[in-house]
């Protein structure tokens, strides 16, 4: 080492102010962002709760609403018809006409049980008069039919029950079609009920974009501050590990999750609830991927100054808690007055859930949604560096 | 001449503008040296280490390492230091070997982790996840992330602090191993015996200011007796003098003890009287006969090597453990 030097205001790499004792190896310029989000995969593998909280639970949310928001089977109404001298006769007539609208329903509607026919279906039953009237008191049909012996018809129904009414109306309309009514209008019905029009498949793109919100607002947010709390990134950034690396790094596992948080939810809905995707794959990955990445780094900035995983989820539900509500994860956003809807299109989440929904269910190009894809990239972008001005890494 | 490893000047630090925790501190050690800076909780070590680590900004005073400043040279300079903090948990769902390779990747020339996993013991716990170490194992760990970049400079902040006493043992062990291949060290502690028995050097920091400064035999020379006499005494009505007698009392029988030969300093230590002797075959005699004649009775007698925190309560008038 030179022996007359005085200390020289740039360090160059060949000095080496002592020996090293230990042949070293040589780290790539990657090697450290490769090992970081290896080990990032490999701490929320080996995270049961991650597992279920980013996978399964959407699953669940998206099997439970699907469920108890599926569009009903075509309602039966039931029928009885007080035994007497015109019953079996009724009873005929009701049949007839209801294997034929039963046929109608069959050629104009293949594969969903749960459609709406034409006309309802009719279950109809001959009881005694007591019987039948006491069984109609309790509710278990919706109608009692009596045919007077001058060959009119009398019925019983109930005006407080809706079934009850609906009931009536067709049963009279069926009644007098059969007895040889000919209606004067021609009318044709269309069905709205059809696969990517149905409660489900508006729900399945707002969950994915809440997902995707929620896995980056916790993900990036509450994992960084954790990571602060435990005093890793002070000990990280006492290391020559750059912290670009580091970002870069959480970043990309964000982006790795994101494709199997897509991928399983969008499975879970073609194959449970047959929803039909029409926009291509690669554009709702890349959907995925702008969500993903825009919500990591609003995840960032909200995470940039907290000390305590106690504030942080103060924080990150404050921040999500307006998009739960106004950005149409379960409902649509047009319910909101009108006036509101300028800033509800301007919230993150809205942006992503519309276009997904555009490019899931309506096959939207991206190059059609890119007002969306800029409010999402703004986001995304002024957070990042925000995030990176205000972060603190001790 | 090469520059020393690490060399600061005239170090302040304020919090918030109010609290001084470090109140103009200088330092200068020397390569292969293991340098201590002992003091109790809340005397300005930890930000100390962690400004000369670079982790912290002085509110004023400069730092250099091998004569480089952390502002022009950061990133050549994290290569040439290992650092264990006061407290990391490291990620515990990781195994030991994946922890030490993440650390190792940072750095350019790191060392091989299986090297490092041998020298620190946690071979057979290298498949282990982190969270299932012990706390020696896990203090084991945290010092092989900062060896594991092949470091000139270590860094310990209260390295055994909560440690038992063999892990305390293991991890002296790999510092003296580490200086011996020409590495630095620089440690706190509030452990007397760990500096005595570790460090070359030491500094004893107290209030953000260094009260004292050289080796440990220094130090303890600057007590007067390099002995400890130790007693406890009671009258013959088994009146403990010590629990009994009010202040004033008190303050008389210390000074009493005083006047016997070769004694330097009197003080008390919960129930009995420590006196820092220079010649203890001097005193002891002499302290018997005035027990004797007082009419107490000697309970507890004994002498030993003056310690370093003989040192600091003489300094201080406190004890380091106190808070």
């Amino acid at each position: 080492m030179a022996t007359t030097e005085t200390n020289p205001p740039r360090l160059h790499a060949d000095e080496n102010p002592q020996p090293r004792p230990i042949p070293a190896r040589r780290s790539g310029r990657w090697s450290g962002y490769r090992h970081l989000l290896w080990a990032r995969i490999l701490e929320l593998k080996r995270e049961p709760e991650v597992v279920f909280w980013v996978f399964i639970f959407p699953l669940l949310l998206a099997a439970g609403l699907g469920i108890a928001f599926r569009n009903k089977p075509a309602d039966i109404t039931s029928v009885v018809v007080i035994d007497g001298a015109g019953a079996e006769k009724t009873l005929a007539m009701l049949q007839n006409s209801t294997n034929k609208s039963a046929s109608d329903r069959s050629s104009s509607d293949k594969s969903a049980s749960d459609k709406s026919p034409a006309h309802s279906a009719v279950r109809a039953t001959i009881l005694d008069r007591e019987a039948a009237l006491k069984a109609f008191h309790f509710g278990k049909y919706d109608l009692a039919i009596e045919a007077n012996p001058d060959g009119s018809y009398t019925y019983y129904y109930d005006p407080a029950r809706p079934e009850s009414i609906l009931s009536r109306a067709e049963i009279d309309a069926q009644l007098q079609s059969a007895a040889g009514r000919l209606d004067v209008l021609a009318t044709s019905s269309q069905s709205s009920s059809e696969p990517g029009s149905r409660y489900i498949d508006f729900l399945i793109p707002g969950l994915l974009g809440m997902n995707l919100m929620n896995s980056g607002m916790w993900g990036v947010g509450f994992a960084l501050v954790e990571m602060r709390q435990r005093k890793l990134l002070k000990r990280f950034v006492a290391t020559p590990m750059r912290r670009s690396d580091f970002l870069l790094a959480l970043t990309s596992s964000r982006l790795i999750l994101m494709v199997i948080e897509v991928g399983l939810l969008l499975s879970f809905g073609v194959l449970v609830f047959h929803m039909p995707v029409q926009g291509s794959i690669l554009s709702v990955v890349l959907l995925g991927s702008l969500g993903a990445v825009a919500f990591g780094g609003v995840g960032l900035l909200t995470a940039c100054r907290a000390q305590k995983i106690e504030s942080v989820s103060g924080l990150i539900n404050l921040v999500m808690m307006p998009m739960w509500i106004f950005s149409g994860v379960f409902f649509s956003y047009q319910r909101f007055p009108a006036i509101t809807h300028p800033f509800i299109k301007a919230l993150p989440l809205t942006a992503l859930n519309d276009a997904l929904r555009a490019t899931i269910l309506e096959g939207a190009t991206l190059a059609s949604q890119s007002g969306r894809l800029l409010v999402l990239a703004i986001w995304g972008g002024v957070s990042f560096i925000l995030a990176l001005r205000w972060f603190r890494w001790t | 001449m090469v520059a020393s490893p690490i060399e600061c000047t005239n170090l302040r630090k304020t919090y918030d503008g109010k609290v001084e925790a470090v109140r103009g501190l200088s330092l200068q050690i020397e390569a292969g040296q293991c340098f201590g800076l002992l003091g109790p909780n809340g005397a300005g070590k930890t930000t100390t280490i962690e400004i000369l680590e670079g982790l912290l900004d002085p509110t004023s005073g400069e730092v250099r390492i091998f004569g480089y400043t952390w502002a022009e040279n950061e990133r050549q300079l994290r290569e040439w230091i290992g650092i264990s903090l006061q407290e990391t948990r490291l990620s515990e769902k990781l195994t030991v070997r994946e922890t030490i390779e993440l650390f190792a990747s940072f750095y350019s020339e790191p060392r091989e982790a299986g090297d490092i996993l041998e020298e620190l013991q946690l071979t057979e716990k290298s498949e282990a996840w982190v969270g299932k170490l012990s706390g020696g194992q896990k203090q084991r760990l945290a010092v092989a992330t900062a060896l594991v970049g092949n470091p000139r400079i270590l860094f310990l902040d209260e390295p055994t602090t909560g440690l038992d006493p063999q892990s305390r043992r293991q991890l002296w062990d790999i510092v003296r191993a580490f200086q011996k291949k020409g590495g630095t060290v620089l440690l706190t502690t509030h452990y007397m015996d760990e500096a005595e028995r570790l460090c070359d050097r030491l500094a004893i920091v107290d209030h953000g200011v260094i009260i004292a400064e050289g080796t440990p035999d220094d130090l303890i020379d600057r007590l007067g007796g390099h002995h400890v006499v130790e007693f406890q005494v009671s009258n013959n009505a088994s009146n403990n003098i010590s629990n009994n007698g009010n202040d004033n009392n008190e303050n008389d029988h210390l000074d009493f003890w005083r006047t016997l030969p070769s004694v330097e300093s009197v003080r008390r230590e919960d129930s009995s009287v420590c006196l820092s002797v220079r010649e203890p075959h001097l005193t002891i005699p002499a302290l018997l006969d005035a027990v004797a004649s007082q009419g107490h009775r000697l309970e507890h007698l004994s002498t030993r090597q003056a310690s370093l925190e003989d040192v600091f309560v003489k300094l201080t008038g406190r004890h380091l453990r106190e808070d």
